[in-house]
């Protein structure tokens, strides 16, 4: 009989085996991506249908320069880096805040509204599209930065993650500051922060992934290239002729690196932080 | 604690109910603009014949607009679409991502690696995903999957027209969904399988569980949270479809993989049918409710239980 706590050796073997073969196909999409982004043109094409196309006959860095020369890639870049940017950071700051207040202040009115912030999070973005992209067409904001950052700031998700780290932060280490009389803003800069790292962290990285990738409000919102963010300049960059293939998957490899390089260093804090929301929410 | 003497002008508790309302404050305005006024006026407009650009004055006409997504035939093969779609995802993705957690809770060597793998595509904008797949699922022999498949049959399969097929489509953008899905909720998964004592499988051991009986009277029954929950994500995600769709195939061909959402936003921003695509986003959030609630039975009852 096998051990208690080990497992059994044929086990790992198969173990092994069914997931490295698992692993390379799922990868294979990416890897496609990448090792066409290298190639001419013409041969993505002529060999995505074959053992080649993970293998680069001529590799170049012509696709990428492509990309530049076709399209205004580096303004793409740094709208979505602005938008993604303001909502991530304006958002810990004003959930966080929130979240303080519902987890550790008195005032009239928390309870009834915190129940409501949590209603709230059952609401996805989709049932509140249209009527937000009425309202937005009504203020005249069609077309800017405002209409994509400021009605994505404020998240009951985030609220809620916030609050259930604060409630778990014992009371003590706050009441010895408010003894030295520190104000309620002093003792949540000073005490509450920099004790809740991970928190921020988690809802730094998850609100990151959904905005870098968000696709159909910017769709809607976004007329010219000024404020367009990369999804949607990716897509239109697909439908922009001559269909070049090897152009498309040099934008992708571009669009994505900053993610990936992101997911790469902070790898465990990106699972733990994915696992954590879902977990709790 | 509540005696504190007042001090300065303010009492205590007078100046803790002002920081309240002060930190709440730009949360509390965000969700009123951006949420609770969109949601109340999408109710409220779904009543109405409201068209952008329209000459014609806005009335209300009742629950027209609901009427007329009954005898609506695109309205009607979108849900179905989206019942398809949640029906086919959940089981597929949860039995995938619950196979892949399994393997990964095994102590293998280098652990974190395919976690990570698995983990990647989660990462990938859906936009960059819909427009890549679109060379994988290229028609004849210049796409991937077609090459592959003829590969491993020995050309027994025949190449496939996996986005123009009315019976292929939704399913090849079921199987890319679920490919970025996944790692979701393999690693929720796998943080719940690691939260399992491991005092219950080692008593489950010396009462000679086999490993499927483990599986099945130990780590089912404690995975029935997180399992619950990431399946009732994924079927609120299956409602939410938009992105492949809308680059992929536009909802064709002959409306085969049009999606709630499609309708919602084609109605609204293409045709500025703003009433009739409120009326949409209605029934789409009634859908995504009542699922919520039953999601939420399933795991009040597990409580009771235990």
């Amino acid at each position: 009989m096998s051990g208690i706590t080990t497992t059994p050796r044929w086990t790992r073997v198969l173990g092994y085996t069914v997931i490295t073969a698992v692993a390379a196909l799922y990868v294979s999409p990416i890897a496609f991506m990448v090792v066409g982004s290298l190639k001419p043109n013409a041969a993505v094409l002529a060999e995505a249908g074959s053992w080649r196309a993970f293998f680069p006959s001529e590799v170049s860095l012509n696709n990428y320069t492509a990309v530049f020369e076709r399209v205004e890639f580096l303004r793409f870049l740094l709208n979505s880096i602005i938008i993604t940017g303001s909502i991530v950071a304006a958002g810990l700051v004003v959930n966080s805040m929130a979240a303080y207040a519902f987890a550790r202040l008195r005032w009239p009115g928390r309870t009834v509204l915190f129940t409501a912030v949590l209603a709230l999070m059952i609401l996805p973005f989709e049932a509140i599209a249209v009527p937000l992209f009425y309202q937005i067409t009504l203020l005249g904001w069609r077309d800017t930065y405002v209409a994509q950052i400021l009605p994505f700031i404020a998240n009951p998700l985030s609220i809620y993650l916030f609050y259930a780290f604060f409630i778990g932060i014992p009371r003590e280490l706050e009441e010895a500051a408010r003894v030295d009389g520190a104000s309620t803003a002093r003792s949540f800069a000073q005490i509450i922060v920099p004790n809740c790292k991970p928190v921020f962290a988690t809802v730094a990285i998850v609100s990151f992934l959904f905005y870098w990738g968000f696709y159909l409000w910017p769709l809607m919102v976004t007329v010219g290239p000024e404020v367009r963010p990369l999804p949607v300049a990716i897509a239109q960059f697909q439908t922009l002729p001559p269909l070049r293939w090897g152009d498309i998957m040099a934008f992708g490899v571009m669009m994505v690196a900053p993610v990936l390089a992101l997911f790469l260093i902070f790898q465990r804090a990106f699972i733990q932080g994915v696992a954590a929301t879902g977990l709790k929410g | 604690m509540n005696a504190r003497p007042p001090r300065g002008p303010m009492g205590l508790r007078q100046r803790e109910a002002w920081a309240g309302w002060l930190f709440a404050a730009p949360a509390l305005l965000g969700l009123a603009l951006f949420m609770a006024v969109p949601f109340v006026l999408a109710v409220g407009l779904s009543f109405t014949n409201l068209r952008l650009g329209s000459p014609l004055p806005t009335r209300f006409v009742g629950v027209e607009n609901y009427a007329r997504l009954l005898e609506d035939d695109a309205f009607r093969r979108a849900l179905l679409n989206n019942a398809i779609f949640a029906l086919a995802v959940v089981p597929l993705q949860t039995a995938l991502a619950l196979a892949l957690a399994l393997m990964l809770n095994l102590d293998l060597r280098g652990r974190a690696v395919y976690r990570a793998l698995f983990f990647m595509p989660v990462v990938f904008p859906m936009a960059l995903i819909a427009v890549v797949w679109q060379l994988i699922y290229a028609e004849g022999d210049s796409g991937l999957l077609n090459g592959f498949l003829g590969a491993i049959s020995f050309g027994y399969i025949e190449p496939q027209a996996w986005l123009r097929d009315p019976r292929l489509a939704l399913p090849a953008i079921i199987v890319l969904s679920i490919w970025q899905g996944v790692g979701f909720q393999m690693v929720v998964l796998l943080a719940g399988l690691q939260a399992i004592p491991r005092m219950l499988y080692e008593s489950a051991a010396l009462d000679g569980a086999s490993a499927w009986q483990r599986l099945r009277f130990v780590t089912l029954p404690q995975l029935r949270n997180p399992l619950v929950f990431t399946a009732l994500i994924t079927t609120i995600l299956a409602f939410r479809v938009f992105d492949q769709v809308q680059i992929m195939t536009r909802g064709g061909p002959n409306r085969a993989t049009t999606t709630v959402m499609y309708e919602a936003i084609q109605a609204a921003y293409s045709r500025q049918q703003v009433g009739y695509a409120a009326a949409m986003t209605v029934v789409f959030f009634v859908c995504v409710l009542i699922i919520a609630l039953v999601q939420r039975r399933l795991v009040c009852e597990e409580r009771e239980v235990a």
